[in-house]
């Protein structure tokens, strides 16, 4: 184990070059659902344990189901009345075992990136090949099944190697060069994208994807009250837009469709979704359109500023 | 350090679920439901009427709401039982005030024990289902079929015997289940259980001996659940269960009947402090025109009669 793996230089958040969204907007905003398959049954992980019951942990897994079945679609329609596509973060089995909700989101034009197989299946314990080969499946099921050069990554149930955000990058560029691999959201260090350091050199970024947001987070381990949370989402935007004036923030809402989709929760998520939208000088964006903007405008001047920086305090 | 080769292989990764319970089936495609008089809503308020072991075994777990303080827990245990010689009539009396029909679901424990309470349920008309033997007796996975067929015989034979009701409904304590839990309830004459939270609509279960049909009580939107493991405040669950009627009532004049389902627990809401809350919640729920209230067989019925 290391104290620590390296992927980013310490950059202060005052004083960065410039960042302008499209048409001068202040803040990139995007919203992220995952969706998951959890398996019932999944082979067993010295780790880390998928359910804390014995087979059938029926608990866990129904609610889960329950965002497929019911939350998806209900998810899908509200975003779909705020002009927000979606960046899926997707268990790529799922294409096997639910593509009507694959096609209902290639449909409105949806992005899909990469959160593994399944959310059952930890990256702990595999070894470089096999890890690589879980992530070239994955991307090559994205393909397969959507057409599209998957450029994002979120490891299944946010387990990861020391070697994952290389592999994801490398596997990539194996099968679709510069297309594909070319950001993560396991990093949360930072609310603007920021240059990842990867053993290839490859031109690669983190973009905020925040845990501090994501309703599984609020719900589940802080246990927010539901109105609550809508409003820390607005608190979030307020402050994140009042930023960008000086240079572009991201925001980001992760999703998961068993929490958010609840009957209970949609009010104060679209309160939020509309106040949100609401804004003018908001990017109403994806995943993949943050790290391409950033990667051709602003990640050179990134690197240029961090170094200078660096060598100004040595 | 290698995973195993199951650990990258996936055997049930095909069109479906990777198991062959119930079909996959998403809820906005289904053809719509029409409750009757017109209704949009239909609103099942069940209550558990419950009993935890002052000597609790665990096994395999501690049921959530259980003892959590070495031997003899007096404290949980009371405030448990306080919810069935007090908060229960509480209940009774909101329920009557606000013209809401309600399920029980009975640890059959609780109608050994308790023939006076049975009996108040019995000749309120209350459908009983039948909730386990008591909250510590768990179905679980590893548990040996014969012991568990014993236990689900035993709980519903007395308690229909004692009822007099012929008792077609279960809740398994804490909601666990073992792969067997449906072969048993079907063998066992049950028609439908609530322990799967995975739909907000009736739906086939399948299972060796018969078919059930799975009834959604959500566990996200229950009392216990809002106040006691997430700790919200009860003006919070009052706004959660608003949010939720107004937010089904909606969905429904597009996609068809559904279903609020509010699962209570008399040890938290009978409390002096809640029950006005409680009583808050009735009331706004017997001002919406598009609701129907009614027992679970009553929904089932009028579901199941569209099929």
């Amino acid at each position: 184990m290391k104290q620590d793996l390296g992927f980013y230089d310490y950059w202060p958040y005052e004083n960065r070059p410039k960042i302008q969204w499209p048409g001068g907007a202040k803040l990139a905003f995007w919203v992220a659902p995952n969706i998951e398959y959890y398996e019932l049954d999944p082979p067993q992980n010295s780790f880390r344990k998928a359910w804390p019951q014995p087979t059938p942990a029926v608990a866990g897994y129904s609610i889960r189901d329950y965002g497929n079945r019911v939350g998806h679609s209900r998810q899908m329609e509200l975003l779909d009345k705020y002009g927000i596509r979606g960046s899926v973060s997707l268990s790529t089995a799922l294409c096997d075992h639910h593509p009507e909700i694959i096609k209902q989101c290639r449909d409105l034009n949806w992005e899909f990136f990469s959160h593994g197989i399944y959310n059952t299946r930890y990256t702990y314990g595999m070894t470089e090949d096999q890890e690589r080969e879980m992530i070239r499946d994955s991307i090559k099921s994205i393909f397969k099944h959507t057409n599209q050069k998957c450029a994002g990554y979120l490891a299944p149930a946010l387990s990861h190697s020391e070697l994952t955000l290389d592999l994801f990058a490398e596997v990539g560029s194996e099968l679709f060069g510069n297309d594909a691999g070319i950001y993560t959201c396991d990093l949360f260090h930072d609310d603007q994208p920021t240059p990842i350091h990867l053993r290839s050199n490859k031109r690669f970024v983190s973009v905020p994807y925040s845990l501090e947001m994501n309703d599984t987070i609020a719900y589940v381990a802080n246990k927010i009250e539901p109105r609550r949370y809508g409003q820390m989402l607005k608190d979030n935007f307020d402050q994140l837009y009042k930023e960008g004036s000086n240079s572009g923030t991201v925001m980001c809402i992760p999703t998961h469709n068993y929490q958010i989709s609840c009957p209970h929760r949609m009010k104060s998520y679209e309160e939020a979704l509309e106040y949100i939208t609401g804004h003018s000088d908001v990017w109403v964006t994806t995943g993949r359109e943050i790290a391409e903007y950033y990667l051709e405008h602003y990640y050179d001047e990134s690197i240029r500023d961090i170094e200078d920086k660096l060598r100004q305090k040595s | 350090m290698t995973a195993d080769k199951d650990y990258l292989t996936y055997p049930h990764r095909s069109y479906g679920m990777d198991h062959s319970s119930y079909e996959w089936s998403m809820l906005n495609e289904r053809a719509p439901v029409a409750w009757p008089n017109g209704k949009k809503l239909a609103l099942w308020v069940n209550i558990n009427v419950q009993f935890f072991p002052l000597d609790q075994k665990s096994i395999p777990f501690p049921v959530p709401g259980g003892m959590t303080m070495p031997y003899p827990d007096l404290r949980h245990y009371t405030l448990r039982d306080y919810g069935n010689r007090v908060g229960i009539y509480r209940f009774f009396d909101a329920l009557d005030k606000y013209g809401i029909t309600s399920s029980i679901a009975m640890n059959t424990l609780v109608a050994q024990r308790y023939p006076y309470l049975l009996n108040k349920v019995v000749e309120r008309g209350h459908e009983i289902l039948c909730h386990g033997e008591h909250m510590d007796a768990l179905h679980y996975g590893g548990q040996s079929i014969e012991e568990e067929a014993e236990l689900v015989k035993r709980s519903l034979e007395e308690l229909r015997t004692l009822s007099g009701q012929s008792i077609k409904g279960w809740i398994s304590p804490a909601k666990n289940e073992s792969p067997n839990t449906p072969q048993l309830l079907a063998a066992n004459g049950i028609e439908y259980f609530c322990d799967w939270v995975n739909d907000d609509m009736p739906y086939s279960f399948h299972s060796d001996q018969g078919d059930l049909t799975a009834m959604p009580l959500s566990t996200e939107l229950e009392d216990r659940f809002i106040i006691m493991n997430n700790l919200h405040s009860e003006s919070s669950y009052k706004e959660q269960v608003i949010d939720a009627c107004d937010f089904l009532l909606d969905e429904a004049t597009t996609q068809g009947g559904r279903i609020l389902a509010l699962n209570l627990h008399p040890w938290l809401l009978g409390q002096p402090h809640r029950i006005q809350t409680l009583e808050q919640v009735l009331e706004y729920l017997s001002n919406q025109d598009a609701i129907w209230s009614a027992s679970p067989m009553e929904i089932l019925t009028a579901f199941k009669s569209q099929a």
